[in-house]
């Protein structure tokens, strides 16, 4: 009966049970001299080795359809001119991020575009020690829309709702939510760092349930990128997008018009707010989850006016 | 405590045979009937040694009979299926689904030395849509429910066994709900779908494919049959694949088809009867589906043998799947450009 059974080759975690030609065992090819090689040299046996895996499909995807290889050599890399050119992005309190174990960072959402959480991602990818992958919770906009959907998903994101924010929580992930969601990050530019209602909640209960901490994190510049003046509602409507802004660039410059303002950004990781000392459950009481959800917000939003009074200019910081 | 008398629908399809056969091959068991519309093949049938072959149609009442005077005393249904037989197939599968799991079930309830049921049922009748969780526990419904095809069939033979377990609480019930079915020697909609010379996937989307090798399949029902086990489990292997990852490992080209296209392609290639997509597998290839197996580790106590991506493996180099694009070549010319950056340095 079991005449064909596959034995692992690679150990518990399976990683491949079919014998591939191993191409280029010594990622650091020196040459009969013996010097060292060249840097540019090593990149590109990097470069090859990523597409011989592409070609083989031989990489490794999470249940959420998370795929690490192709996020940091295909999505991350082109942020990087984006984040320490463009928007210039500091960082503060990057410590108050755990190395390791579930977490959950709650920022606030603007910009028209979320190129807030992709930079806020990339910060934590890049700058953080431990080099941890932020896992967005993403509005269901995203994953109906193709192509994004499917990126999203590669690059780590998932549908923001409970059972998916616990299951990552729950494995030790570091999530990333904008509670504000469209409300945010839509929101015209006269309502700058004015936050928006916090959701129901959700993300609240998600931690308690977990009883992972809570980080606030604010962000400043992502509020000028788009300046928001208008809405054609008409068109948003035509075509399912919850809005369509007018900028003073956009879309009177057409494609040029879809380039973001160079402000200078500040993005701050404030104090960790606990959750694990409430009980189990904690996340049916309804009072004591607005309560969180409040200090949160509220921690916010002090920070965002903190960041503000301290900025002198929207483009030089 | 072990069956005396195990009756096993659909087995003259892969799983049901070999479940039959395994069966046979257990001493434990005094009687082993197959039922089936159709004959099992000669092979199939070499294997299912005593197993007993009766050609009955679970839709007739006649199944009744069989059950009564044979004084089976467990019924293993696994002939819920998602292939349709030939071109007109589509309703006939409806109805052998539907209405021969109505006919099983009363058959079942009359008969008083019945005592445990393990059905065959899948993991599509969680729907599949971009508003569903990424994972699915046992305890979640589907957001849309499916409006057609094997889902929706698969929703109703699970309704119908509630029901079932209303009226008879002293049987024994085990629903195992299964992910896709892979495997060097078993046939279904995936594993035809995967040998295409070009695979049609649907532009711009990505499904996550969980698979379950047929053999953890077969180990899983007689694992239900032989103990006592009740309730809900999803069933599906370790890990998963991304359906153009599933395509590269499988050496194969995909076509990506504009979604507004689909459905059309989708009827090209059944008349073509290369495959039979129905809507609800179509939206499957949109947006794919994972369930949570917790239940089925801890409770129910099995581990497949095989991750999804080892059970893919066994199918393609079982089926001696020939890569579009060699490795062989991609290694060379790897090769080839690193000894020429040597020389230029």
């Amino acid at each position: 009966m079991a005449e064909a059974r596959v034995i692992p080759l690679h150990g518990p975690d399976g990683e491949r049970s079919r014998p591939r030609p191993r191409a280029v065992p010594d990622p650091e090819p020196e040459s009969e001299s013996g010097a060292p090689a060249a840097e540019w040299e090593r990149r590109l046996a990097d470069l090859l080795a990523f597409v011989r895996r592409r070609i083989e499909g031989d990489y490794q995807v999470d249940e959420f359809g998370f795929d690490p290889d192709l996020t940091d050599h295909v999505i991350m890399p082109p942020l990087r001119p984006l984040y320490e050119k463009w928007f210039r992005v500091e960082t503060i309190g990057l410590h108050h991020v755990p190395a390791e174990g579930g977490a959950l960072i709650v920022a606030n959402h603007s910009g028209t575009l979320p190129l807030d959480s992709v930079m806020t991602a990339y910060a934590v990818r890049a700058e953080h020690p431990a080099h941890r992958h932020l896992r967005m919770l993403g509005a269901d906009l995203v994953f109906r829309t193709p192509v994004l959907g499917a990126l999203a998903r590669k690059s780590g994101q998932t549908l923001a709702c409970n059972p998916d924010a616990e299951r990552l929580l729950r494995s030790g992930e570091l999530v990333g939510v904008w509670p504000e969601g469209f409300k945010g990050i839509g929101k015209p530019f006269k309502d700058r760092y004015k936050l928006q209602r916090f959701g129901r909640g959700g993300f609240v209960s998600a931690a308690l349930n977990t009883g992972v901490p809570i980080i606030p994190c604010s962000i400043v510049g992502a509020e000028e990128i788009y300046p928001k003046i208008g809405d054609l509602k008409a068109l948003a409507r035509l075509f399912g997008f919850p809005y369509f802004p007018i900028t003073p660039l956009f879309p009177w410059l057409g494609p040029l018009g879809a380039i973001p303002l160079p402000s200078k950004w500040y993005i701050e990781f404030g104090e960790p707010i606990t959750t694990d000392g409430y009980g189990e459950h904690a996340a049916d009481d309804p009072m004591l989850v607005f309560n969180l959800t409040d200090q949160v917000r509220e921690t916010i939003q002090q920070t965002l006016y903190r960041l503000l009074i301290q900025r002198r200019n929207v483009f030089l910081g | 405590m072990a069956p005396k008398v195990v009756l096993v629908t659909g087995c003259s399809r892969y799983l049901g045979g070999h479940l039959a056969a395994r069966f046979a091959a257990n001493p434990d068991v005094e009687r082993v009937l197959g039922v089936d519309t159709e004959p099992p093949s000669r092979d199939l049938r070499r294997r299912m040694g005593r197993a007993e072959f009766v050609r009955a149609d679970i839709r007739n009442p006649l199944i009744a009979k069989v059950i009564a005077t044979a004084g089976v005393d467990t019924v293993v249904h696994a002939s819920v299926s998602a292939n349709p037989a030939g071109p007109s197939g589509r309703t006939a599968m409806k109805e052998m689904n539907v209405i021969g799991t109505m006919q099983l079930l009363a058959a079942c309830q009359k008969s008083p030395h019945v005592r445990k049921l393990v059905v065959k049922s899948t993991s599509a009748v969680y729907g599949s849509s971009s508003r569903d969780p990424a994972v699915f526990t046992e305890e979640m419904g589907p957001k849309d429910l499916p409006s057609s095809g094997y889902a929706k069939d698969a929703v109703e033979v699970e309704g119908y066994l509630r029901g079932f377990c209303r009226r008879r609480p002293d049987v024994s019930v085990t629903t195992l709900r299964f992910t896709n079915f892979i495997g060097p020697r078993i046939d279904s909609v995936l594993t035809r779908y995967f040998a295409l010379p070009v695979v049609p996937t649907v532009l711009g989307y990505d499904a996550r494919v969980q698979l379950l090798h047929s053999e953890d399949a077969l180990a899983v029902l007689e694992r239900a049959t032989m103990h006592d086990l009740p309730g809900v489990f999803n069933v599906g292997a370790d890990g998963v694949l991304l359906l153009s990852q599933a395509i590269r490992r499988a050496g194969k080209l995909p076509l990506p088809v504009p979604s507004g296209a689909v459905p059309g392609v989708g009827r090209l290639f059944r008349s073509a009867r290369l495959v039979d997509f129905s809507p609800d597998q179509m939206r499957f290839l949109n947006w794919g589906r994972v369930v949570d197996t917790t239940r089925l580790k801890r409770d129910f106590g099995f581990t497949p043998r095989w991750t999804t991506q080892q059970a893919f493996d066994d199918y393609v180099s079982g089926r001696g799947m020939r890569p579009v694009i060699d490795p062989e070549l991609v290694t060379s010319v790897e090769r080839g450009v690193l000894d020429l950056a040597a020389r230029l340095r």
